[in-house]
């Protein structure tokens, strides 16, 4: 491994801060490089996080059943009520399908899918094949909707046709056919929509009620424990809080441009960031002063009991060394600010999927000899993390692993996050499990720490 | 109730798949390709099936998985994935430099025509394979057959592509991996050097993806079979393929292109199927049974005889792939169990044969279905309708068991949510003595579960 060096080509996409170095921008918004182990999806992967939370609806996967097999509940958003979302459904393409088109199979799909389920609605996803071959999804989906009544709506997330971040706009656009759809009566003037919320752990539930403590009505979680009526009426809101920049920001900015309904970015991982994510909408209300005293209260109960039980966390972390590598750029800044308020500084911060704005940003924020990297391998990773003597991943699933062989800890700060992470209880239990991982006693028995016999 | 709308009334379904019981072609031959030694597996095709297929893996393992892919766009869509994937072998020789890079297909590049033999040849003549380094490939598109479809490609693309034949016969023996464990090869290993007799085994996954925590990623851990092995096994004096459809078509590849002889047996799993391996390997390699194994069965059947009261008649449902549920399925009916279902997503002739021999005289009423239509959602069905007392399947299985209330043993592929499969072997004489002890802790803990106060036993 140490023979592997940095792939050619990509050394634009690597940064290291240092004073008076050319501050080139770092290369980012590509498509990866054929032949690299990319930790990257494909637009498929994208449009399916994005609209996996919506609990009502069944989401079926035209194509055949890999797709639909690798994406089976493997993600923790939860519902509070209907779990249809945590179902695999597909048209398991054969070879005769590919060869006569699946239209016929996806309509029978459909029919006997909505009979069995009775969904508020329906999700249809294209595959690489679908593509190709070129079914007319658009048509089948309007002939279903008009013979059950329910809206069903084509996903046009063709895994090649692009990067994750093309499936992420592509769920915003099936989204965007169902807003606008049902009534906004009796809607406060005073309401938002959470927009880029999954309720991973149920993170949601966490945020969803800070606000309604501060006299916020919240419409719509886009897509949290998701419901068809909820995103249906979510035009009626006054403000929408985006979370995740990646994500939902185009669907924000159509909001914006079809409704009116003017956005904010927001992140809830982290004392600062949280805070200010209170803050940030209660400004938008002036004409309702108690709901800013709300978000202040809130703030200074949660920090006063959460502040004193992260001393100790603190004490054992503080100097230690961190290395992001997540999904989105966005969650990096916060991630940053969280690390620090617990003792720890960051020296490798990346992202799959951020963009040119994202990393001169991050580039601001980082300290003296950070490495910043985009679309980033595995053969990077480690290497980094042992240049620079990282005490902690955090990354995802394909990430752990490698943290954990070069004998470091990790916190999963996507998917598989199993305890809430946002809000200030999550600022807690982050603390926490960087606190376990990083001090776990298995450690001192690795051989690179001297643990060998 | 997660599955609460699984209904009882059976329907033949025409379109549709709920809760598969498989997963598609690639991901199998990126699992058989980690079992060559300082191979990267590459996909040809999007991103996201790479990103997927190393997920599951690294879920199913808590391993690294490291592969590649040729990172298709819609340009590539268009007018074919040979620049993609050209361009992938320069990369990936000059910087991740592995020894082997095995290529597999996705349902987009078999569909747009690329023919996967004719660019790996095109990129030998065009000097992208430097000295002493391979190219392999196996045509895996997602929409034939199923994950065990693609292993078996890739392991025949193994054994066709490497195989040579020098002439002078070498007094080893191939044994062709069906899809199993790395700790199931591992105990094949064992096996083999227990009898004394000289194999090559190939795929093999063990100190691949059971690799030691070292204080390093090793990019190539040092596990696989060597590509000296691989070469050599067209000079073995046979073959035996563990497996009729993950193993059996690269024996036939290899006869086909080196003239060894083979025998098809089924992954020893349970008592018999070892024995029949035992048998075979014995004789292929010219060798007597040592007393150690034969100790090793009399364990087994020993505890066999001391449990059989608690075995007797238990109806059991399982599912997952058709190479290890049929000699699971013989081994519970030695065990004097009742395998009432069985279903598998694999599509393939030979295992309704297989099931229709094993099952017609002892349990004549089992349900099983394999191929189109054989999901989770019509084994839940059955499960509905004539409960059982056992389930067995991969994790995906929990849901089923959690609202049936049915004790759980997962075996299979992919297993998300417990440890232990890739350190403890199933097959053998001692891995059916961890399925016997899996089956009864599983059964014995649900009975002191349920029994009344008094009939709550400390003596069992």
């Amino acid at each position: 491994m140490d023979s592997i060096g940095i792939l050619e080509g990509r050394q634009k996409q690597i940064f290291e801060k240092k004073s008076g170095a050319t501050q080139a921008d770092i290369a980012c918004d590509t498509s990866s490089l054929s032949g690299s182990v990319s930790q990257r999806a494909c637009v498929f992967c994208g449009s399916r996080v994005v609209l996996y939370p919506v609990a009502d609806a069944i989401h079926l996967v035209h194509g055949p059943i890999g797709c639909a097999a690798y994406t089976w509940d493997i993600r923790g958003a939860v519902s509070s009520g209907p779990e249809l979302h945590r179902l695999s459904f597909s048209t398991d393409l054969q070879e005769m399908d590919v060869i006569y088109g699946g239209e016929k199979k996806l309509y029978k799909s459909l029919i006997e899918l909505i009979e069995q389920y009775k969904p508020k609605a329906a999700f249809i996803y294209s595959t690489c094949i679908v593509g190709l071959i070129g079914d007319d999804i658009e048509a089948v989906c309007k002939k279903v909707a008009r013979e059950t009544g329910i809206p069903v709506l084509p996903v046009h997330s063709e895994g090649f046709k692009g990067t994750k971040k093309d499936g992420y706009k592509a769920a915003c656009h099936a989204l965007m056919q169902l807003i606008g759809t049902g009534s906004t009566q009796d809607i406060s003037k005073q309401s938002i929509n959470i927009l880029g919320e999954f309720n991973l752990a149920g993170e949601a539930w966490i945020i969803r009620q800070y606000y309604e403590k501060m006299g916020i009505e919240v419409v719509a979680t886009l897509t949290g424990d998701g419901r068809i009526d909820a995103v249906r009426r979510a035009h009626g809101a006054t403000l929408n809080v985006v979370q995740c920049s990646g994500s939902m920001t185009w669907l924000a900015k159509e909001m914006e441009e079809k409704y009116g309904i003017p956005y904010i970015r927001v992140s809830y991982f982290g004392i600062e960031d949280m805070s200010k994510s209170l803050y940030d909408v209660a400004v938008k209300f002036p004409e309702r002063p108690e709901i800013m005293d709300a978000a202040k209260q809130i703030v200074s109960e949660e920090v006063k009991t959460l502040y004193p039980s992260l001393q100790k966390f603190k004490k054992a972390l503080t100097g230690k060394k961190a290395a992001i590598y997540v999904g989105g750029a966005f969650k990096t800044f916060s991630l940053i600010k969280a690390l620090r308020s617990i003792g720890m500084s960051v020296v490798l911060a990346g992202s799959q999927t951020g963009n040119k704005d994202d990393y001169a940003r991050l580039k601001e924020m980082c300290d003296e000899g950070t490495v910043i990297v985009d679309d980033s391998n595995p053969v990077e990773l480690s290497k980094f993390i042992l240049e620079k003597g990282a005490d902690l991943l955090i990354g995802g699933v394909k990430e752990r692993p490698i943290a954990f062989k070069l004998g470091i800890g990790f916190c999963d700060h996507n998917h598989e996050r199993k305890i809430p992470l946002a809000g200030f209880v999550g600022m807690y239990n982050f603390a926490l499990e960087v606190y376990q991982s990083v001090m776990s006693p298995v450690w001192q028995f690795a051989p690179r720490k001297g643990g060998s016999l | 109730m997660l599955l609460r709308h699984t209904s009882k009334e059976v329907k033949e379904r025409v379109g549709l798949t709920i809760n598969p019981a498989k997963t598609c072609q690639p991901i199998g031959a990126m699992y058989a390709a980690l079992g060559i030694h300082g191979c990267l597996p590459h996909s040809h095709g999007s991103q996201g099936c790479c990103s997927y297929h190393r997920s599951t893996l690294t879920r199913h393992y808590k391993e690294p998985v490291m592969a590649a892919t040729s990172s298709f766009t819609e340009g590539a869509s268009v007018f074919g994935g040979q620049a993609n994937l050209l361009a992938a072998i320069e990369t990936i020789f000059s910087v991740y430099d592995p020894d082997i890079i095995a290529v597999h297909s996705t349902c987009l590049s078999e569909t747009i025509g690329d023919d996967l033999q004719q660019i790996t040849r095109k990129a030998k003549d065009d000097g992208k394979v430097p000295e002493g380094k391979h190219l392999i490939f196996a045509s895996t598109p997602s929409f034939i057959g199923s994950h065990v479809t693609g292993y078996a490609n890739m392991v025949t693309g193994i054994a066709s592509q490497f195989a040579v034949s020098s002439g002078i016969k070498k007094n080893q023996i191939n044994i062709i991996a069906g899809w199993m464990e790395p700790s199931d090869m591992r105990e094949i290993k064992r096996l083999s050097s227990v009898l004394g007799v000289k194999i090559v085994l190939f795929p093999d996954t063990s100190d691949v993806l059971d690799a030691p925590q070292s204080g390093k990623h090793e990019f190539y851990p040092k596990g696989g079979t060597t590509v000296a092995e691989l070469q050599s096994s067209g000079d073995s004096l046979s073959s035996l393929a563990l497996g009729c459809i993950s193993a059996e078509p690269a024996a036939i590849a290899l006869e086909k292109c080196c003239k060894v002889p083979f025998k098809t047996l089924d992954i020893p799993i349970g008592l018999t199927a070892t024995d029949r391996f035992i048998m075979a390997l014995s004789q292929a390699g010219g060798v007597t049974v040592p007393d150690e194994i034969t100790a090793d069965r009399g364990r087994l059947v020993d505890v066999m005889a001391d449990m059989e009261q608690y075995l007797y008649g238990k109806r059991v449902a399982l599912f997952g792939d058709p190479d290890q549920l049929v000699p699971l399925t013989e081994f519970l009916l030695d065990l004097n169990m009742k395998p009432v279902f069985i279903v598998s997503g694999t599509p393939g002739q030979r295992f309704e044969k297989r099931m229709n021999l094993l099952l017609n005289e002892r349990t004549p009423e089992t349900k099983f279905r394999n191929g189109i239509g054989a999901d989770m959602f019509l084994l839940h069905q059955w499960m509905k309708n004539e409960p059982v007392d056992l389930l067995i399947g991969n994790s995906y299985g929990k849901y089923m068991a959690r609202d049936e209330d049915v004790p759980f043993i997962r075996f299979g592929f992919p297993i998300l949510d417990r440890i232990g499969h890739s350190y403890f072997p199933n097959v053998g004489y001692s891995g059916g003595l961890r399925l016997v002890e899996k089956i009864l802790n599983a059964l014995m803990d649900r009975q002191d579960r349920d029994a009344l106060e008094e009939k709550f036993e400390l003596v069992m």
